[in-house]
């Protein structure tokens, strides 16, 4: 189990995966957008999405977990 | 003169504008955003307007709300500042419908410049020198391979319509560039609205020099020297300087009455900026017009001893240029670096508090700040928290003074691209006056950054 969490605070810009997924380490799961710029957060994992804590137009803090993976 | 401006931007700019109408005795109102409510630039002006909740789609760029709030507090002309809505031409008619002085250029010379296509073209025409490229935008993936192919890469792909490097990307081969084109076009499409495409051929190891303008109402116009603006981050400027240590005077010249017969031939009015390219034979071409206010525009006003600002509004009132061409007197060297809360590695916006922000205090820096200690940073608006502009006889002494006052500065709660602009003042390549457009990218990291 691992663990997608926020690089940088700001706001949920797209979710790119849903419950039941499978993700390649590499793999750009969320997109967040803070400042004016929208910066993908990458899985560094890889292993099938059994959580995703966000949605679109929620703000997050700088290491809050994203994306549960199996 | 104006009687009331009112201020439609926020921040440093905002400040910046409101010092020289408080010299000046002129009354401002600020524009503010629910997320701004409690800004510095709120409670500095004579009155402020709600425009809008925090994005900037609902209140910065909200034409509509912002005209209301004028008018309805009695301003007879609107600064725009930059960013935002100043090179917004449908913004400048609007605010000129209703009664009002835009602070800024004619429509039809914003419009010119607007669409960077466009722009090539006219100033072509105009007798500057261009960079190679498309003729016009590229439809598609296989149309930009075609236009690549004859140019040679690499190639900088680029949004017509685009601005602050977003939509912009150097591309080296067919495969790098067909993978480029549709999120560049998708990205430009959401910013600016208009997915079009465009390509350059990419001058490697260029310096970004450019050439401030000013025109008044009656046909006058004059250049102030230049700024070199190559120390920059995803195409966004970090370091400025004034003059270009590497333009010699005679290219600074050169390119200084080309800008200003350009500028002329689309009725230009107010200030404007020539941003061009300069390659290592010192050949120079013209990148694109910014049809208002820079950014950096104060290490221009330090070395040439004059308030941009204060001209702006005398010019939009329908005076005459203060001074002619052979008036100008550029004297000294000018430096500025730009205090973002970002990741000073990774450069990731850092939204968050300020608990802490220690300044110089010493009187020849000089500070254009939109925060104070204890103020929040939103994530919705861009990451410039303020300036630092150090002026001296020499370059070298400019150099000593901005690494003495990098060296006063303490930021705590969010991270700042402060332990990065101390290394920059640092860098042999800087300190030599060496510097091109990849310079942050191939700059070695040193212990303060770590």
């Amino acid at each position: 189990m691992s663990d997608v969490r926020a690089s940088m605070a700001g706001t949920v810009f797209q979710v790119l995966v849903a419950v039941g997924d499978s993700v390649q380490a590499g793999q750009d799961v969320v997109v967040l957008e803070s400042m004016k710029m929208e910066v993908p957060v990458t899985s560094e994992s890889s292993g099938t999405v059994r959580e995703v804590r966000i949605a679109v137009g929620d703000f997050v803090n700088e290491e809050d977990v994203l994306v549960v993976l199996d | 003169m104006v009687r009331k401006l009112f201020i439609a931007n926020r921040g440093e700019i905002a400040c910046r504008i409101q010092r020289t109408c408080k010299r000046l005795g002129i009354p401002t109102v600020a524009a503010y955003s629910d997320a701004d409510k409690d800004a510095l630039f709120v409670q500095q002006a004579d009155e402020s307007v709600h425009i809008g909740p925090p994005p900037v789609s609902a209140s910065y760029l909200n034409i509509e709300a912002i005209v209301a709030g004028a008018v309805k507090t009695g301003a007879d002309a609107i600064h725009p500042g930059y960013g935002l809505l100043s090179e917004n031409a449908d913004f400048a008619e609007a605010v000129r419908a209703a009664g009002l002085v835009f602070v800024g250029p004619p429509v039809e010379a914003m419009r010119a410049m607007a669409n960077k296509v466009e722009a090539r073209q006219r100033m072509q025409a105009a007798g500057l020198p261009i960079v190679p490229g498309s003729t016009g935008g590229v439809d598609s993936p296989e149309d930009a391979v075609l236009v690549a192919n004859r140019i040679g890469y690499p190639i900088m792909l680029k949004a017509s319509s685009g601005g602050g490097g977003i939509g912009m990307q150097i591309v080296r081969s067919d495969d790098e560039l067909k993978k480029a084109f549709a999120g560049n076009s998708a990205r430009a499409k959401s910013y600016f609205g208009d997915g079009q495409l465009f390509l350059e051929k990419y001058v490697e190891h260029p310096h970004h020099v450019e050439i401030q303008v000013f025109f008044d109402q009656m046909g006058n116009g004059i250049y102030l020297g230049d700024r070199e603006c190559s120390i920059q981050r995803r195409h966004q400027k970090v370091v400025e300087e004034a003059p270009s240590p590497f333009v010699p005077t005679s290219l600074m010249e050169t390119m200084g009455e080309a800008a200003v017969r350009a500028a002329a031939s689309i009725g230009y009015v107010g200030a404007g900026t020539f941003e061009f390219l300069v390659d290592a034979n010192l050949s120079y071409y013209f990148l694109e017009m910014n049809t208002r206010l820079q950014v950096e525009h104060p290490v221009t006003e330090q070395i040439a001893g004059v308030d941009l600002v204060e001209w702006q509004l005398a010019i939009a009132s329908g005076q005459a240029l203060p001074m002619r061409q052979s008036e100008v007197q550029l004297n000294g060297h000018s430096i500025e670096v730009r205090l973002y809360a970002e990741d000073p590695i990774r450069g990731l916006p850092s939204p968050g508090t300020l608990t802490r922000l220690d300044l110089p205090k010493d009187p020849a820096v000089r500070l254009e700040m939109g925060y104070r200690a204890s103020d929040v940073v939103t994530p919705f608006y861009d990451p410039l928290l303020g300036k630092l502009v150090v002026t001296a006889e020499t370059r070298e002494g400019a150099v000593q003074l901005l690494q003495k006052a990098l060296a006063q500065c303490r930021v705590e709660g969010i991270k700042t691209n402060l332990p990065r602009l101390v290394d920059i003042a640092k860098d042999p390549r800087f300190l030599e006056g060496v510097t091109t457009t990849d310079f942050l990218e191939t700059m070695t990291l040193n212990d303060s950054v770590r």
